[in-house]
């Protein structure tokens, strides 16, 4: 029950803060900034409690019947993986609400209503253990997301919002019908109709069926990471979209399709997964280094770090498919400090486009002469986006490295190029944007003790996963071991 | 006629009765809220009958029609429409200076029409049904008078629907003709004919005439070039029943006759409603793209879904049937609380009908552009609404028998009709241009009813199949 709690008080406090808005706007942003505050903690004492019993697979359970003709159930349950991925969700909905406090001032209450779907459908996504349950919030997170962009987006919002929409619909119905074969394959084989996770694992497929819905999901999980050839939605989307927005994008929807990838495309389908691992690994280091040398082309601020988040999700594409355990646990920590990393250059984007009303590098330089706490806090996110080691991504991407080094080498080496573009745009941005002369002659004021209050954690959250990464690795291993039992074996041996 | 045939009848004879009975209540007094009372009244009580007349089916009322708990179902659906347009007309027509009783009789003749459909097992009572629907919408379409582009729909509706009636009767004459027989059970055998079969040809030709008569009130591809201009042209509570009642009834017949239990719908029949399906979907998506008038958006969109619809009974099986009829009561209760929101916002002299209309309604009445939306998410097939889980439905029917191809189709089509979803609410949604401009009309209360119930509708049919589709399955399965 607990776990359903978790969704309705978001949904709750989504409705309430959009009613309560028209009276008094600030009420409203409290009440988001409380709801989500709830969720965290709530999440934080299931992994405490959970820390001392290990032996369960679900960590906290929700069972419910739903439509009993198609054997759909209202099934969420929790596990190290979930509990990482919602504990990143709350925090980042904390860090979205506090940075549009001054940026957010027409329709209060309608934006934090959405913002609060939004988390409530990436909640569910994170939780769900039936797959129609799963798509429905899948499709969830959309509309919400939609309106975020479309309404407070900038400039060409409208079009980006509708690009973000159409791509993720159209791979999302393609899922859509590979759900339902699997289950009606699942029905064939077995004459139980169902739609549970745990039932349809041991579905018995025929290699090419296996490898047609592989593809049903991946594709829908690859617009979302993105992948390489589907990613045209995203800089757009995130461009256009307002700063909390940006940071739930690239922070937790990107992450939704990575999770989709380790939760569902592994363990549903090995077979077909494992052959297919030369080529999705060779895809992941394609979106590494194609991402990155984008990166280093762009001249709004904003379209630079949306491309970084193409090169970083190529990172943790590389680790899922290697293989191996070591690059798998190395992609979940990717995302976490992926996630906070490019959640904090997004905020700083939009600190700056607030205070100077452009995102264009030109017109920047030299800021460190009148924001140096700013810039100093822009430095450090910029070099963790690099991949610094004492930082969160380095971890990642080392960890990342380290595996697929053992599953291929001649892939890893070329990979291991990203890095280098990764320094080159990771140095532009402090140099040109921070440093240097100030030819423009801004004087602006330098961050408040709110935005102090953003930063600062998600630096201090950086250097706890750079430094001692340990908790969080030792919470999803059990969950990264279950989705990789079936194949683990059979690739460590080659 | 023994005690069971009455009651078994007794839906259509209160509706036959109720248009009487509106008829001379207009010869006593001319009082709009008496007629609409009355007509309304008439429907609820054919509603309730179907319960009185569930305790004798299944029967066969003489050779013509055949009343069993499918027909129930389906007068059930198409009574539960008529009475949402008879709501949804009371504010329209309210604000209009024409004779506004006549409007009800046209309405529940044009139901009990489509009833009939429904209930039909043999040629004659088809043709009785669609007629007496067809000669009542030439009417209703035009039925405000003022209006030129009304009286341009009315006659392109008369003559497009009086030929195909013709193409229609033709059609069931030389099947008639090659067995002798008048029986629609007959055309489920005819359609796995092939053509290698002796005396294939007048049958198959005889079957595909029958499909242009159906496909043309179905506004399904290539039959469908009346329906934008007729939805645009008709009062907006008349495209409403256009887009439910006569559609409705309509496919009741041909899901009854053409689905077969135990298989997917092969042979040359197979073929063309496939053909039909596929290019339903994409033409329908395809051409509303380019729309600018939220009538002939919809109308555009109804081509697509009834292509959507075509994919469940294509399918056939145990889940085919049910697909489809839950597939267009979502439908339905989606397609009339959109025209029925348009109505609400439409004035006196001026339907709510051009995209710009529509521009920052989300601002100026944020109550009625959320139920706008959540009739577009709904018709674009977006969870938690009832569209969502019709097209989870049809899906699975499909898949259930392997139509791939088909399911790629509805996938592809209904992404592209996402976009002029979008685009509707994106101008919604959109800054609006003038503030000065506010018109608050006062909402009629009928309307505003049936408004809250259809949104109710939605979440129910979305969030809570379970009801419906029980009783679905139970009725669908007598067709076996």
């Amino acid at each position: 029950m607990m776990l359903l709690i978790l969704i309705l008080i978001l949904i709750v406090g989504g409705i309430v803060s959009w009613v309560v808005a028209s009276r008094n706007a600030a009420a409203a942003r409290w009440i988001a900034l409380l709801s989500i505050c709830v969720d965290f903690v709530a999440t934080l004492a299931i992994w405490v409690a959970a820390r001392g019993a290990t032996a369960q697979r679900w960590v906290e359970e929700c069972n419910l019947q739903w439509i009993p003709q198609f054997g759909i159930r209202f099934h969420l349950a929790v596990d190290g993986l979930s509990l990482i991925m919602l504990l990143l969700t709350y925090f980042l909905g904390i860090m979205a609400v506090l940075c549009s406090w001054t940026e957010i001032h027409e329709r209060t209450g309608f934006f934090h209503f959405n913002l609060l779907w939004v988390l409530a459908g990436i909640t569910g996504v994170f939780l769900s253990m039936d797959l129609f349950l799963f798509y429905l919030f899948w499709e969830l997170m959309l509309v919400p997301m939609y309106l975020l962009i479309g309404i407070w987006g900038h400039e060409r919002r409208i079009y980006a919002a509708t690009k973000f929409f159409l791509f993720t619909q159209l791979s999302g119905l393609l899922m859509l019908i590979a759900i339902i074969a699997l289950a009606v394959i699942h029905r064939q084989t077995t004459g139980t109709i169902t739609f549970d996770y745990e039932q349809l694992l041991g579905t018995a497929l025929h290699p090419s069926t296996a490898l047609l819905l592989m593809l049903g999901f991946f594709i829908a999980f690859a617009v979302k990471l993105p992948i390489f050839p589907l990613h045209t939605w995203l800089p757009d989307a995130h461009t256009e979209a307002p700063t909390a927005g940006s940071v739930i994008l690239a922070g937790l929807l990107l992450k939704t399709g990575a999770y989709g990838l380790i939760r569902f495309v592994i363990p549903l389908f090995p077979d077909a997964s494992h052959r297919l691992a030369p080529l999705m690994m060779t895809i992941g280091v394609i979106g590494i280094l194609y991402g990155a040398v984008l990166a280093v082309g762009q001249t709004d601020l904003k379209r630079l770090v949306a491309y970084t988040s193409v090169s970083h999700m190529g990172f943790v594409l590389l680790g899922i498919f290697a293989g191996n355990e070591i690059a798998l646990e190395g992609a979940v920590i990717q995302m976490v400090s992926h996630g906070i990393s490019t959640g904090a250059l997004f905020i700083l984007v939009g600190l700056l486009q607030e205070r100077m009303h452009t995102r264009e590098i030109d017109q920047m330089g030299g800021l460190w002469e009148t924001m140096p706490s700013l810039s100093g806090a822009g430095l450090v996110f910029a070099m963790a986006s690099l991949g610094l080691p004492g930082l969160g991504d380095f971890v990642g991407e080392f960890l990342v490295l380290l595996g697929a080094y053992r599953a291929n080498v001649s892939l890893t080496v070329v990979a291991t190029l990203g890095l280098l573009a990764a320094t080159l745009y990771g140095l532009r941005l402090g140099q040109t944007a921070f440093q240097g002369p100030n030819p423009h002659h801004w004087k602006l004021p330098d961050l408040s003790i709110r935005e102090w209050s953003i930063l600062g954690p998600m630096m201090t959250c950086l250097l706890w996963l750079g430094l001692y990464p340990q908790p969080v690795l030792n919470a999803v291993r059990p969950s990264l071991a279950a989705a990789q039992q079936s194949t683990q074996q059979e690739i460590v041996r080659r | 006629m023994s005690v069971a045939d009455f009651i078994v009848s007794l839906p259509l004879v209160i509706m036959s009765a109720a248009a009487v009975i509106v008829m001379l209540a207009i010869a006593v007094r001319r009082n709009h809220a008496v007629a609409a009372a009355i007509a309304l009244i008439g429907v609820t009580a054919s509603l309730l009958s179907l319960l009185i007349a569930a305790s004798a089916i299944p029967r066969q009322l003489t050779t013509l029609l055949i009343l069993d708990s499918y027909s129930l179902v389906y007068m059930a659906i198409l009574l539960c429409a008529a009475a949402f347009v008879i709501l949804l007309s009371y504010g329209y027509l309210e604000q209009r200076n024409e004779h506004r009783e006549e409007f009800y009789i046209l309405i529940l003749l044009a139901t009990t029409g489509a009833m009939v459909l429904a209930a039909s097992r043999h040629f004659i009572s088809f043709f009785l049904g669609l007629e007496l629907l067809s000669i009542s919408l030439y009417a209703l379409i035009a039925y405000i008078r003022s209006h030129t582009v009304s009286i341009e729909a009315g006659i392109k509706y008369l003559v497009l629907a009086a030929s195909s009636s013709s193409v229609l009767l033709f059609g069931l004459a030389l099947i008639y003709a090659e067995s002798g027989s008048m029986d629609l059970s007959q055309l489920a055998s005819v359609m796995n004919r092939t053509a290698a079969t002796a005396n294939a040809f007048p049958i198959i030709a005889g079957l595909m005439l029958i499909l242009t008569g159906v496909g043309f009130k179905l506004a399904v591809v290539p039959f469908h070039l009346w329906t934008p201009d007729v939805y645009e042209g008709a009062p907006l509570p008349v495209t409403a029943f256009i887009a439910t009642v006569s559609k409705g009834g309509m496919f009741a017949l041909i899901l009854r006759w053409f689905h077969l239990p135990n298989a997917a719908l092969s042979g040359t029949a197979g073929l063309v409603l496939a053909i039909i399906a596929i290019a339903s979907m994409l033409t329908g998506n395809l051409l509303a793209l380019s729309q600018t008038n939220v009538k002939r958006i919809l109308a555009y969109s109804s081509i697509a879904h009834m292509g959507y619809a075509l994919v469940a009974l294509l399918a056939g099986g145990a889940l085919g049937a049910s697909a489809a009829t839950y597939y267009l009561a979502a439908y339905f209760a989606t397609i009339l609380g959109a025209f029925g929101l348009m109505t609400i916002l439409s004035g006196p002299q001026h339907e709510a009908a051009a995209l710009e209309d529509y521009r920052g309604l989300f601002w100026k009445r944020p109550a009625i552009a959320a139920v706008f939306t959540v009739m577009l998410l709904s018709l674009a097939g977006i969870p938690l609404t009832a569209g969502f889980l019709g097209k989870f439905y049809v899906i699975t029917a499909g898949a259930s028998q392997s139509r791939w191809l088909l399911l790629f189709v509805l996938v592809v089509s209904s992404t592209i009709g996402l976009f002029y979803y979008l685009r509707i609410l994106a101008t919604m949604y959109a800054q609006p241009t003038d503030i000065t401009k506010v018109t608050k009309p006062i909402l009629p209360v009928p309307a505003t009813v049936a408004l809250v119930v259809l949104t109710g509708l939605i979440f129910l049919l979305g969030l809570y199949p379970h009801p419906l589709w029980s009783a679905i399955i139970a009725a669908t399965r007598s067709l076996g």
